[in-house]
């Protein structure tokens, strides 16, 4: 008989979802950008928000309390409201 | 009889007797082999059967005697509530409607309405225990009871396969074997603890999964912990998955830390903890399987795995596992629990600190408390690095030979807190970009401010190791505080 062991993971069962559309382009849509807060994160991002300007974009700019903590729930319904894509910023 | 052969019985063994006398032995009982003789002389009386624990041969049932059962699993004794033998029980109806327990002449006579037995024996002797109360059948029986209760995906091991390579192959392990999670071992482990193996203990991140007692039993066989070091565990794992703590953003930072378990109270001494020569060294099982059952709990239910989600550049040998215990019993100041968190010496806890690393600091010289600490500092100030300050928490553990330079001299462990945050209040001109010819530092807008290196509360006392050695040790942190891991004190429960 062969032996048995228990499994000792969570046994969770990932849920796949659609990834949302990509766009074809960025002229006219709202860009979120989220600093993670890790020093010089900023610098990346005024200037990929100068750049995305020259396109066209509505620029709102996000940060997470702490780099070392998943964005709070709240900040993260707000991109979602607010934008159309976001791009997240790490920095080291 | 093991834990894996027993099976629950489900029919009556008593609603089948037929009205009479009943009779529990054991041959392992000097009063059993006693009144075995009396035995022979109750038949006549209305006694049917002599239930015997553990000797089919005894006793010796003469022609036309009682019949002897074997009740080689206990099943009998236990539903017959037996405690002592021998036990006389009276069945009417499959039921017990009267029992005497151990030898008495006048008892048996008037309970089985029998005149002159065991003329030759004493007028009394106690019985012994039942079987059933023998400690090692209890804990096979409770095992057996708390196997079905088991919640855990049953992973079934090839005739071919060796169990430790398919912990391996499953990626279940820190890289070290495991001791393969049976189902019997399992429900062993939960004996060390009076929860529910269906409560959930926290929610581990990174997936964020609810863990129950039964997830952190069986990390905790496989990391080599004895039942009685499960309410640590427990302890350890509800901690670390706090929002304070952080064990997410410790995880994946690509800084060193990990998380070290520094275990309080009465516990540590009845587990065996070592809080004295080599404390933070390898050893002592209980310190050992304790800390490494709590990353493997992030490990594999909490799915955080070294080279994905766990992004240290290095790491620190004290991920697989860094748990030890205050030495309390000699030691000049309060504990730890109590200093921290207003805990009673009595209670158990553990303090979770996320540990970047060990780092010595040799004294062999001063024997005053202010040239003492003065060395600390110099050593404290490297955390992280000389030049930042604010960022990393530390934990001081100083051996007792350094310890007594504070107690001879009277200083409190506040004392010797305080003095230290008082020498590292660094001049700013020393900490700024470009100064001692280093670009690290802080901007040049703070070369006129004096900065301490610690936050209030990011700097740890602990007294911990053997009684030689004029060393004692600074164990950096990580991103301190509310930005990275709040350190947390939480009391060990059952």
């Amino acid at each position: 008989m062969s032996e048995v062991l228990l499994d000792p993971t969570g046994e969770r069962s990932a849920t796949t979802r659609a990834r949302a559309l990509r766009p074809a382009s960025l002229k006219g849509l709202r860009v979120g950008l989220l600093d993670i807060t890790k020093a010089r994160g900023n610098v990346f991002l005024d200037r990929i928000e100068t750049l995305l300007g020259d396109q066209g974009c509505t620029i709102e700019r996000f940060s997470k309390p702490t780099f070392t903590k998943p964005a709070p729930i709240d900040l993260r319904h707000e991109i979602a409201a607010k934008c159309d894509v976001v791009i997240e910023a790490l920095a080291d | 009889m093991t834990a894996a052969d027993w099976q629950p019985r489900n029919e009556s063994w008593l609603a089948k007797q037929a009205d009479g006398l009943v009779a529990v032995v054991k041959a392992d009982c000097p009063t059993c082999i006693l009144i075995a003789p009396v035995l022979q002389e109750l038949h006549a009386h209305g006694l049917a059967t002599v239930v015997t624990q553990d000797d089919p041969a005894f006793p010796e049932s003469s022609v036309d005697g009682f019949a002897v059962v074997l009740d080689s699993d206990l099943e009998i004794s236990l539903e017959l509530d037996i405690d002592t033998v021998p036990t006389l029980l009276k069945i009417e109806a499959g039921a017990i409607v009267d029992t005497t327990v151990g030898w008495s002449r006048d008892n048996w006579q008037r309970f089985t309405g029998a005149a002159n037995l065991g003329v030759a024996l004493p007028d009394f002797r106690p019985g012994c225990g039942s079987l059933t109360n023998d400690p090692a059948f209890v804990e096979q029986r409770a095992i057996a009871e708390r196997i079905p209760l088991l919640r855990s995906r049953a992973l079934a091991i090839g005739d071919e396969e060796d169990e430790m390579e398919a912990l391996f192959d499953r990626g279940f392990t820190d890289g070290l074997p495991v001791v393969p999670p049976t189902p019997a071992r399992v429900a062993r482990m939960l004996g060390g603890t009076t929860r529910d193996p269906q409560e959930i203990v926290a929610i581990v991140p990174p997936d964020l999964v609810d863990c129950t007692v039964e997830k952190v039993a069986v990390n905790a066989v496989m990391a080599g912990c004895k039942p009685e070091y499960l309410p640590i565990v427990l302890a350890a794992v509800e901690a670390a998955c706090t929002e304070d703590f952080n064990a997410h953003g410790l995880l994946c930072t690509t800084y060193f830390s990990g998380p070290l378990v520094i275990v309080n109270g009465p516990i540590t001494r009845s587990i065996g903890m070592n809080s004295g020569v080599n404390a933070l060294g390898q050893g002592n099982r209980a310190n050992a399987s304790i800390g490494r059952a709590l990353q493997l709990v992030i490990r594999n239910v909490g799915g955080g795995r070294p080279g994905e989600i766990d992004r240290a550049a290095l790491g620190n040998p004290g991920k697989y596992t860094f748990c030890f215990a205050e030495r309390e019993h000699d030691s000049p100041w309060e504990p730890l629990h109590v200093s921290r968190a207003g805990m009673r010496a009595n209670q158990n806890a553990v303090t979770l600190f996320a540990a970047a690393g060990v780092q010595p600091i040799v004294d062999q010289l001063s024997r005053e408390p202010e040239s003492l600490a003065r060395s600390f500092a110099a050593g404290m100030r490297t955390v992280g690095h000389p030049k930042q300050v604010f960022a990393w928490d530390c934990a001081l553990v100083i051996t007792p030979e350094h310890a007594r330079v504070f107690h001879d001299a009277g200083w409190s462990k506040q004392r010797l807190h305080d003095e230290l945050m008082a020498l590292l209040q660094i001049p700013g001109a020393e900490l700024v970009r470009g100064a001692n010819g280093m670009a690290e530092g802080l901007p040049e807008s703070f070369a006129t401010a004096t900065l301490p290196k610690f936050r209030n509360g990011g700097l740890l006392i602990v007294h911990a190791g053997g009684e030689a050695g004029m060393f004692s040790a600074l164990i950096s942190g990580w991103a301190s505080g509310a930005v990275g891991s709040e350190i947390v004190t939480q009391e060990v429960g059952t």
